[in-house]
């Protein structure tokens, strides 16, 4: 399979990247060779074969059903949360606006 | 006494970790001198090998003054007690800029500590600074960084050619190389650390997937990032590694294990131990100094007691091509998180909405093997494409792990090279992505199954460059792994190391 400028476009705009005309024209090629290049695994017989999901067999734990079970991952932590946002308002993060 | 004093400082930048820590522990230097000592040796590399993103020499003098004072006092020490080590830019450090080498993450300041960070410093150890890497740990000779190339300290005789660290944990290798940290904390996704470490002649350890916690670790590819320990032999990378292991609620592919004492578990003598040779390692074209290592590591185990068995691994041809499905698919659903909204770059043209401003911001801050990844991995997840690629690599992957584990039906361990070849010169590869993604083919199987693997020095190339040897182990079987690497250590007895040239 291989893909061309309108695919890319298709894809940067799947994926959320603003990419310029000329940009998608350098894309196309190294797609093609990545995805060229492995194309080599439809050789391999997979029948019956389970797909892998995890590489060392463990159990999904549950935490314990409580608020603020991980004080780092609980509430009442707004400041930090908002501390790194670009634009904090009102104990919001700002964004332009959605709704006319 | 003054000339004494700087003499004594140049040499504590000769010392690994347990010579570091024995020392501060019997009182032959302090944790404070150290901490002088290495602070003096970054900040005079720094302009040449820009191995860190941001110093943090003042980190370093406060973990030291701790352990001098618990010392002063009584308190039992740490693992780690006095030895200041580079955290590469990818684990979160509270209060310090973490950047994952991407311009999108420039100025983010984490308000938590990831967890390998805090129990290195629980252990005693202190923090020289932030690592420099490929950006966002994607790439195989740190020239994907946001934050200039690093450049390593090996060089090809008098040729004044920059040379790649390898990648991505390119800073901690190029550090660790050139004496201004006596260890590192690598990432391996692909052979993240053991390709550096091969590249620079220092020994790295990734360990079983699901040891070391991923809590506070910038994510790349979920199912294949591991923390590991990089530094200049067996065992300083496993006190480094016994440091940094362990379990953790936090993470929910957490092994619930007790950590062993690899560093007491030492023990170099093999007889007994079967050690696998893969014929299909034995690659066409193979570099001929690569093969003559390879060949001296398997004397050198023979020698240790080992019995050497031939064996196979089917799939190693598709290893490659399955992970460059795998990963840029995982990487193109953990970078989506980077939005221009709760932290790092935002991009807002004028006028633009909430759709544009999310491209916008993307576009302006993520680097172009970034960019590439996420295409790449987001075509393979899309709606008509998703069994072909996705579903069918995650088959192939479970054919590769199937194949380590009839292999260890008959052998301990597993010995490969590290590197298709010594480091190559900086924009040598940059040109075609596939060709540097071959630079990963010995280490990106180990990772696929994710078994404990690790990368020895084992002499230089031709052109005086160092050449690394890879123990793979059992899922689990990190002492197998450090020791036959022990074992290669003793008989390879590198003691080659960069000069001083900056």
């Amino acid at each position: 399979m291989s893909v061309n400028t309108a695919d890319v476009a298709k894809i940067a705009s799947l994926a959320r990247i603003k990419v310029s005309e000329a940009q998608l024209e350098a894309m196309v090629p190294e797609l093609n060779g990545i995805l060229a290049w492995v194309e080599q695994l439809g050789q391999v017989d997979v029948t019956g074969v389970t797909p892998m999901t995890a590489v060392i067999p463990n159990t999904l734990r549950l935490r314990d059903d409580v608020v603020n079970a991980d004080p780092l991952t609980g509430g009442n932590i707004r400041d930090a949360v908002l501390a790194n946002a670009p634009v904090a308002e009102h104990g919001f993060f700002g964004v332009p606006k959605v709704i006319e | 006494m003054r000339n004494h004093r700087f003499e004594l400082m140049t040499d504590l930048t000769e010392l690994g970790v347990a010579a570091l820590r024995d020392g501060v522990a019997g009182g032959a230097f302090t944790a404070t001198e150290v901490a002088h000592a290495f602070n003096a040796a970054v900040e005079a590399a720094q302009g040449a090998l820009n191995a860190f993103i941001v110093t943090t020499p003042d980190a370093a003098l406060a973990a030291a003054a701790k352990v001098d004072a618990d010392r002063a006092s009584g308190q039992p020490l740490g693992k780690m007690a006095g030895v200041p080590i580079g955290m590469k830019d990818l684990f979160a450090t509270k209060g310090v800029q973490t950047t994952a080498a991407s311009k999108i993450l420039e100025g983010f300041i984490p308000p938590y500590e990831s967890t390998v960070s805090q129990k290195l410093w629980d252990a005693g150890a202190g923090m020289l600074g932030k690592l420099n890497l490929d950006q966002f740990a994607m790439g195989s000779s740190n020239e994907t960084s946001g934050f200039g190339n690093v450049i390593s300290p090996w060089r090809k005789g008098d040729d004044v050619t920059p040379l790649a660290p390898g990648g991505s944990s390119g800073g901690s290798s190029a550090a660790v190389a050139a004496r201004i940290a006596p260890a590192a904390t690598g990432t391996d996704t692909g052979g993240s650390i053991r390709q550096p470490a091969a590249f620079t002649g220092i020994s790295g350890i990734k360990p079983t997937y699901g040891r070391c916690s991923r809590w506070g670790v910038v994510a790349f590819a979920s199912s294949l990032d591991q923390a590991g320990a990089m530094a200049r032999d067996v065992r300083d990378c496993a006190i480094m590694l016994e440091a940094m292991a362990g379990f953790d609620p936090k993470d929910s592919t957490s092994l619930d294990l007790p950590v062993p004492a690899w560093e007491a578990g030492l023990n170099a003598d093999l007889r007994g131990k079967k050690v696998g040779i893969p014929r299909e390692y034995r690659v066409d074209g193979l570099d001929a100094d690569v093969a003559k290592s390879w060949d001296d590591g398997i004397a050198w185990l023979k020698d240790a007691g080992a019995e050497i068995v031939d064996i196979s691994l089917p799939h190693t041809k598709y290893a490659l091509p399955t992970y460059y499905i795998i990963a840029p698919a995982e990487a193109s659903s953990n970078l989506a998180r980077y939005d221009g909204v709760r932290y790092g770059l935002r991009d807002l043209p004028e006028g633009a909405n909430l759709q544009d401003m999310y491209a916008a911001t993307r576009a302006a801050g993520f680097g172009d093997e970034v960019k590439r990844r996420i295409l790449i991995g987001t075509y393979v997840l899309s709606a008509g494409f998703y069994d072909a690629y996705y579903t069918q690599a995650q088959k192939v992957r479970a054919l590769i792990s199937q194949d380590f584990m009839k292999a260890f039906e008959t052998v301990d361990v597993i010995l490969t090279p590290t590197a298709p070849s010594a480091a190559f010169a900086l924009g040598q590869k940059s040109t075609d992505p596939v060709e540097m993604y071959l630079n990963d083919v010995f280490s990106v199987p180990a990772s696929l199954a994710g078994l404990p693997a690790m990368s020895v020095p084992a002499g230089l190339s031709r052109d005086g460059l160092p050449l690394g040897l890879h123990v793979i182990g059992r899922p689990l079987d990190e002492q197998g792994v450090l020791n036959a690497s022990l074992a290669l250590e003793q008989r390879a007895q590198f003691s080659a190391k960069p000069g001083k040239w900056w």
